[in-house]
């Protein structure tokens, strides 16, 4: 059972979801407020969508000077596992632990609607029990959207595998080479837009989204998060 | 110390698509302004600062527009120092 951080902010809406996915996929899922020092020795965080800060400035711009970021930044650094859901992506890009960064939607509006999304990488601690190629339907719910970077960091996403998700199809939001969510170069932090904790479960019409979870618990989970403990500040290895 | 009005111009960047200043385009286009090209919004602050000179006040204001005002990844600012 691995330990889960989700970061509530001012703002943060999908909090709930992600904890009860969380927890349905076995983890000791739990709150940290945006205002804590410490994660609590989590083995992974995760960094929910939502409206932090009402998106005021840039979506994420304010939330990623919130104090939980420098746990989380060190977390990160450590080689711990991070995933940033939709406003947490845009979040995690403001804040550098993920290149480029989210823009308005092409087409302006707000999208909430189902969209497919292929698995481009599962070498990561949030896809490892997807088969690369696997096709899923994840809602979207998002204005800023549109993932950009300029072509040289472009370049080397694609040329290192860290585009992880991308849409099928059509893309919603005119993000560049059709990037749903990456990762940076240690593979340990991930972005997605979609919203994998609203498809979990049959009854939520789908369960394409439960092995972003499962993949925590997964036997061989700490292979990538590279054994690392949080504690206080400090990084153990476990 | 002087107070200091500093006026901050954050644009998306040039090379990248500006979805709401096409917006606002086609909407001056089809209320008749033919003679509008493009247009690209971007955000105006106003930030009162209380600096030695004007070089330290403009200096500051860069500093704030790298470290939180702009995204380096995906806009441009510039930044106009007048005397409060």
């Amino acid at each position: 059972m691995r330990r889960v951080a989700i970061v509530v902010f001012p703002g943060s809406n999908c909090d709930a979801d992600t904890l009860d996915a969380a927890r349905a996929a076995g983890s000791d899922a739990y709150y940290v407020w945006y205002r804590d020092t410490t994660l609590q020795q989590a083995d992974a965080v995760i960094l929910p969508g939502g409206f932090s800060y009402g998106d005021y400035l840039r979506s994420g711009a304010i939330a990623r000077f919130s104090p939980v970021l420098q746990a989380v930044a060190a977390h990160a650094q450590a080689g711990g596992a991070v995933l940033g859901i939709c406003n947490g992506f845009q979040i995690l890009c403001e804040a550098g632990l993920l290149p480029g960064a989210l823009m308005r939607n092409a087409r302006l509006k707000f999208l909430s609607r189902p969209v497919r999304v292929r698995v481009e990488a599962t070498d990561t601690p949030f896809t490892r029990t997807y088969e690369r190629g696997d096709e899923l339907t994840l809602p979207i719910a998002h204005g800023d959207g549109r993932y950009v970077a300029d072509p040289q960091t472009a370049a080397l996403l694609e040329a290192h595998g860290h585009v992880v998700w991308r849409y099928v199809g059509d893309n919603p939001n005119g993000s560049m080479h059709d990037i749903a969510g990456v990762c940076n170069a240690g593979r340990n932090v991930v972005g997605i837009m979609p919203h994998p904790e609203r498809r979990n479960a049959r009854v939520l019409g789908g369960e394409d989204g439960a092995r972003v979870f499962l993949s925590l618990e997964a036997r061989n989970a700490t292979q990538h998060a590279g054994d690392m403990r949080a504690v206080d500040g400090r990084h153990l290895r476990v | 110390m002087t107070a200091f009005t500093v006026e901050i111009r954050v644009m998306p960047r040039a090379s990248l698509l500006d979805p709401q200043g096409q917006a606002v385009q086609h909407a001056l286009q089809a209320l008749g302004f033919r003679e509008v090209g493009s247009v690209r919004a971007g955000k105006h602050l106003v930030v009162e600062v209380r600096a030695a000179s004007r070089e330290e006040a403009a200096a500051r204001a860069r500093t704030m527009c790298d470290r939180l005002l702009a995204n380096p990844v995906t806009e441009d600012y510039d930044v106009a120092v007048e005397t409060a």
